[in-house]
């Protein structure tokens, strides 16, 4: 069990491309860590760096008190799954999972032991004399999770390892990942594009941008309080409505209404600033006559969710999308009128950070919603 | 449609049809040429051996074994199989061990011109063991005192199939996929503990199929121990099938046919087993 801390990391291909760029984070002790960028943008590239197969070109990386930022990979005593598995193909499960044992020559018998116990955990009990080839892609994802929980790390470095399941699986994947964290405690860096899942599965999460960390917060921080318009439009499952707005007074202009300035931005939004007004779908209530403070619009398209129906305005030039319980939804064409609340609405600058005063608000109760 | 029409279109069609019939006979004869071209030395190699008076020319054989009887009675025979056997082996284990360590170090650093130097290597290795360049190779030998040794055959015939072995092998090596050595090393392999227990494993099926490339080279190649080896008891099959001549001067066909067939043998069962175990592939790919 150890932390990780990285400080004034960087990693730089040859061609002056960085793939991390001058990163300073700690990873706390059993901690599951999310990096959660969209592809290229460095997150895989910090991993491996952490991991120790890519070579770090600045700064230092450390594990518990060790710094291990020249170290070889074999000496860092983390483990990682890829996100191929790359399970050894000549080798059953049984010897793919006691492989980590073989290297640190532990004997057969117990190697072998200890492979046995592994695979039980993970329901694999059945499977020890199968080969990879043979398993679904499931079976394989915990073989390659068997083999890293084997050998005994004190930091587990995971790379899109639910990537390549199909969705119904990924979840299963996702629930049982979680609860084998949980009970080892090991500290986690998990690499994903997918920001459900990182939402569902990290304690922090780091949002990643061209080798820059652009937010680092729990699940709740980063989806309530995204840091700026990239991590805004970046998290939740149906983007953040971003409008260019005005600020006038204690009021805000969008799209030639007027709503209550965002409690967040309350004392810093000088009046006349052109801004960006920034609302969730999921916290537009819809209206069919008029309300004070309401941003009146047209239903254009509906878009059925399930459980909700994710709706399309026009309101202006702009277009504003609103989600609401199924059996609500209006017919497209029809006028109608949205309203927020503004503890829930956010301003950004015309550089894209959120306009904030770094005063708690009232603390919002509900969860993240289900994504 | 009138008649003349008719008659015109059954007229064309038997023409095309005996057209077709042409083209068939041709391209069959064709064939069958071809296939008699390659198939009669085969046949003489099988007849030959079991025909009491053996000429260069392919006919029933008046059947026998004496031939075989005097091979095998020639002090000779026998021993230069096995004296073909060791060279063969010597130099099939040296290129497996330094061709896997060459195509793997090159298949895994990048180093300016890597495609360009495997190239020429490869078009410049018929030399080593070809004519031209045996008078120098010849006086390095002499000079490495390794005339008249097996070990001066074997490293002479390995440096001269070194280059098609690490470009062979190379593929193979390229085949397997990083993550797999990655995994390995973040468990604490060292690179030849991977090699060893990842790489090797996985490129069995062109160990395999160089193997027995490597065997056959050796197996069948003439020159370099004629002019390596001095003493008669060294010398392996293919240099000691020069001397079967009769005491009229003239090649003895009944001991260089029957010894065709012996010497012929191991290298066909060879290729069936290799064939079988893992199939002939000159090109890696992982089937997982």
């Amino acid at each position: 069990m150890a932390s990780i801390t990285t400080t004034h990391l960087v990693k730089e291909y040859p061609g002056g491309v960085r793939g991390v760029d001058d990163l300073s984070v700690q990873i706390n002790d059993g901690e599951f860590f999310a990096l959660l960028g969209p592809s290229g943008c460095g997150k895989t590239t910090l991993l491996r760096t952490i991991a120790g197969l890519e070579k770090a070109t600045g700064g230092t990386i450390s594990i518990g008190d060790r710094e291990v930022t020249d170290l070889e990979p074999g000496r860092r005593h983390v483990a990682m799954v890829f996100q191929d598995y790359a399970l050894f193909p000549h080798m059953s499960v049984e010897e793919n999972i006691a492989y980590p044992l073989k290297i640190q020559r532990v004997s057969k018998l117990d190697r072998l032991a200890k492979a046995a116990e592994v695979a039980g955990a993970l329901a694999l009990g059945a499977l020890l004399k199968r080969r990879p080839g043979q398993l679904s892609g499931g079976q394989q994802q915990r073989v390659a999770l068997g083999r890293a929980v084997a050998s005994n790390p004190e930091v587990f470095l995971f790379d899109e390892p639910l990537s390549n399941l199909d969705a119904r699986l990924r979840l299963d994947a996702r629930t049982f990942l979680k609860r084998l964290q949980q009970e080892l405690g090991v500290t986690t860096v998990f690499v994903t594009h997918d920001q459900a899942e990182a939402l569902a599965l990290a304690d922090r999460i780091a949002i990643m941008r061209s080798g820059q960390i652009q937010q680092i917060g729990t699940p709740r921080e980063v989806f309530h309080r995204p840091a700026n318009i990239f991590v805004a439009s970046f998290i939740g499952s149906v983007p953040m409505n971003l409008v260019p707005a005005r600020v006038e007074g204690e009021r805000v202009l969008v799209e030639g209404s007027h709503v209550p300035l965002p409690e967040s931005s309350a004392g810093l939004a000088l009046d006349g600033q052109d801004v960006t007004w920034g609302a969730r779908p999921e916290y537009l209530s819809l209206h069919l006559a008029a309300q004070p403070d309401a941003i009146p619009g047209t239903v254009t398209v509906l878009e059925n969710l399930g459980a909700a129906v994710l709706i399309s305005l026009e309101v202006g030039s702009q277009m504003l999308q609103v989600i609401v319980d199924e059996g609500c939804e209006p017919v497209p064409g029809t006028r109608v009128w949205v309203t927020i609340d503004p503890r829930r609405t956010l301003l950004f600058d015309a550089e894209g950070s959120r306009i904030d005063s770094g005063v708690a608000v009232a603390p919002l109760a509900e969860a993240v919603p289900a994504l | 449609m009138s008649p003349t029409t008719h008659a015109r279109s059954d007229h064309a069609i038997g023409t095309l049809a005996v057209k077709s019939f042409l083209a068939l006979t041709a391209k069959t004869l064709f064939i069958a040429l071809v296939l008699a071209f390659f198939a009669i030395p085969v046949l003489w190699l099988v007849f030959a051996p079991f025909d009491k008076h053996p000429r260069l020319s392919v006919k029933l054989p008046e059947f026998t074994l004496d031939n075989f009887a005097a091979l095998f009675s020639n002090p000779n025979a026998l021993a230069s199989l096995g004296n073909s056997v060791v060279l063969a082996l010597g130099t099939m284990v040296l290129v497996l061990v330094f061709g896997s360590l060459a195509s793997y170090s090159l298949s895994r650093v990048k180093i300016p011109g890597r495609e360009i130097l495997l190239y020429a290597l490869l078009l410049l290795s018929s030399i080593i063991t070809g004519t031209a360049a045996m008078v120098p190779t010849f006086l390095l030998m002499v000079k490495l005192q390794l005339i008249d040794s097996e070990l001066g055959v074997i490293l002479v015939m390995g440096a001269g199939i070194m280059p098609t072995v690490i470009f062979i092998l190379k593929d193979f090596m390229d085949s397997t996929p990083k993550s797999y050595e990655e995994s390995a090393r973040i468990y604490g392999a060292k690179p030849l503990r991977i090699l060893w227990d990842v790489v090797i494993p996985l490129a069995r099926p062109g160990l395999a199929t160089i193997a027995v490339w490597a065997i056959v080279q050796v197996w069948g190649n003439f020159l370099v121990p004629y002019i390596l080896l001095r003493s008669p008891g060294k010398s392996p099959a293919a240099v000691v099938m020069y001397t079967f001549y009769t005491e009229g001067g003239q090649p003895n066909l009944a001991l260089i046919s029957a010894f065709s067939l012996v010497f012929s043998l191991p290298v066909v069962a060879m290729y069936f087993f290799v064939n079988r175990r893992y199939g002939f592939r000159f090109h890696g790919g992982i089937k997982s």
